[in-house]
């Protein structure tokens, strides 16, 4: 069984403990919590160099320290402390990069509130033990023989076709009922690569519909969409070897990761906030009254430094939107703001969480939104590599993962 | 050498720096530049929204404002400093940047820079207070480009 290694404070007083381990149990996994030599928490903290009045913050740095010392072992590294917290808020992402510069281990760093559930945390404690259990497979960098991937995912649904490392097929459609859009995909990808359902030799899904489209497609590989879309970016991006930064903007959530030859070892996800994610850009494009596919062009055209958008929800930030509008501004300018205000919160909220290594790949349906990818270049100071087919990450990364349950492969 | 004071605006840190042959980095000029600057108005030390999130390259979102609004000014500062001199237990008069979070963790980003360090408690009585001049000469004259 994997062991995670929890470094906390706060959970048992926050009522989430249970969900902790409850998201844990569910992946096949168990939290562990170092022991440590009470005489030694001192010194550890002496020997971090961040002495923190609370006691717990003591107790999570002792504990990092007899992880990087070996003297406990575990898989993974999970860290985690109460939302607000300055004090803890410095310490977990100090630690977060304590553990990355000492030892091998993926880690995640989560900040919860009484609010936090096991289902928020069960797409975070999977891509642990996938990293930690699947790591040959995740080191496969080829695709062979004839497969399909299919990622169901909050917005929209995307199957591609696979034949000896070539994309033969690939279709997406808007996400309505999850079967029926699957299917449809996965028909127009079929139909395009010029083969049948039956010679598929293996088909990967992903995304939030991924275990019920595992079920009905019989797929060989049913994987959490944090590895997944790692492997799919790099391959596409042919970034395999080395390190990069993978922007994953998603419809309703945001994904930051950071791999090492292709393989994640420090991610974050964000889901609270529709106003930092693509949902907010297609309303604005619908209060521009322009399709989602002119939003970037035209955010391209203007300046967002005329509008002002200050708000960090959705809907306060149509709101400013529609203020601008009113004030006289250019829909362009409008449209560079949102985008704008997007990128600004993907940098402020969730590339604090990780250590942005170049080069840096924006990926997923908003990558296609050119005036977010510029807004990303203006906020980074370097401008993120697109590779093409970059809305395909999800499949891609699930045809080319499942090949590696092809018989002789 | 570019030598650190912490607590970053002590004037007799700063002094025994200069007095043996050193530049000492102190909050005093990035201040001065600051306050002084026409083209910026937040007073009273012009620390601009901005300027707080240049602080994100030291903590994260969720620390409050003030933190990264402090760590904004001196992070940049440990950032170019080739030596340190970190006074522990110093009362406020003697100098203080007024909040214990940005103390440590200005005390931990100097600490991984691995540069020479040298860390001190602050004199009870005069014995140590001369004590802790020694030290601090010592380690000056001890440092070498």
């Amino acid at each position: 069984m994997i062991k995670i290694a929890q470094l906390s404070c706060g959970t048992e007083y926050s009522a989430v403990q249970s969900e902790i381990e409850a998201a844990a149990t569910a992946v096949g996994a168990k939290m562990v919590y170092p022991d440590v030599d009470m005489e030694k928490i001192n010194s550890a903290v002496d020997r971090f160099g961040f002495n923190p009045v609370s006691p717990q913050l003591k107790l999570m740095i002792a504990r990092a320290m007899a992880l990087a010392d070996k003297s406990y072992e575990a898989d993974a590294v999970f860290i985690s402390s109460c939302f607000r917290c300055a004090e803890a808020a410095l310490v977990r992402t100090e630690l977060r990069k304590f553990i990355q510069n000492n030892t091998r281990m993926p880690v995640v760093t989560y900040s919860f509130t009484e609010r936090t559930k096991s289902g928020q945390l069960l797409t975070r404690m999977e891509a642990l033990v996938t990293i930690v259990e699947r790591k040959e497979l995740l080191a496969r960098e080829r695709q062979v023989g004839l497969t399909a991937g299919l990622d169901s995912g909050s917005s929209t649904t995307k199957a591609v076709i696979m034949r000896d490392n070539v994309i033969i097929g690939k279709s997406w459609t808007p996400t309505a009922d999850i079967f029926s859009s699957a299917e449809t995909v996965l028909q127009e990808a079929l139909a395009q690569a010029g083969v049948t359902m039956g010679q598929l030799e293996a088909i990967g899904t992903t995304g939030y519909g991924r275990f019920t489209l595992g079920k009905k497609f019989k797929a060989k590989l049913v994987q959490e969409e944090l590895t997944t879309n790692s492997k799919g970016a790099v391959w596409l991006a042919d970034r395999q070897k080395g390190e990069a930064t993978i922007i994953d903007i998603g419809g309703m959530d945001n994904k930051a990761i950071t791999v090492r030859d292709g393989i994640p070892d420090n991610f974050t996800m964000g889901g609270i906030c529709a106003g930092a994610s693509g949902r907010f850009l297609e309303l604005t494009a619908k209060r521009l009254k322009v399709e989602i596919t002119e939003l970037g062009a035209m955010a391209d055209r203007g300046d967002h430094t005329k509008v002002p958008m200050n708000s960090y929800c959705s809907i306060f930030g149509i709101q400013d939107l529609v203020t601008s509008l009113a004030a006289g501004h250019t829909v362009e300018d409008v449209a560079a703001a949102a985008c704008h205000s997007v990128a600004e919160q993907i940098y402020e909220q969730q590339l604090q969480e990780i250590e942005v290594r170049k080069p840096i790949i924006q990926v997923g349906g908003t990558s296609l939104i050119s005036g977010l990818v510029t807004a990303m270049e203006h906020t980074l100071g370097e401008r993120p590599i697109v590779p093409p087919h970059s809305q395909y990450i999800g499949a891609v990364g699930g045809a080319l993962l499942s090949s590696g349950f092809i018989e002789g492969h | 050498m570019k030598v650190l004071i912490v607590p970053p605006n002590s004037l007799i840190l700063f002094d025994l720096v200069e007095r043996f042959g050193h530049e000492p980095l102190s909050v005093m000029a990035v201040l001065q530049e600051k306050i002084e600057s026409k083209e910026i108005e937040s007073p009273p030390i012009n620390v601009t929204v901005d300027d707080v999130k240049k602080g994100l390259k030291y903590a994260a979102i969720e620390v409050p404002s003030g933190i990264r609004g402090r760590l904004a000014i001196y992070g940049p500062l440990v950032d170019i400093a080739e030596a340190a001199i970190i006074m522990e237990d110093a009362p406020f008069m003697f100098g203080c940047v007024g909040c214990a979070r940005t103390n440590e963790m200005m005390k931990l980003l100097i600490r991984k820079r691995k540069i020479p360090l040298l860390e001190l408690d602050y004199p009870a009585n005069e014995d140590e207070a001369k004590a802790m001049v020694a030290q601090i000469k010592t380690f000056l004259e001890g440092l070498v480009k």
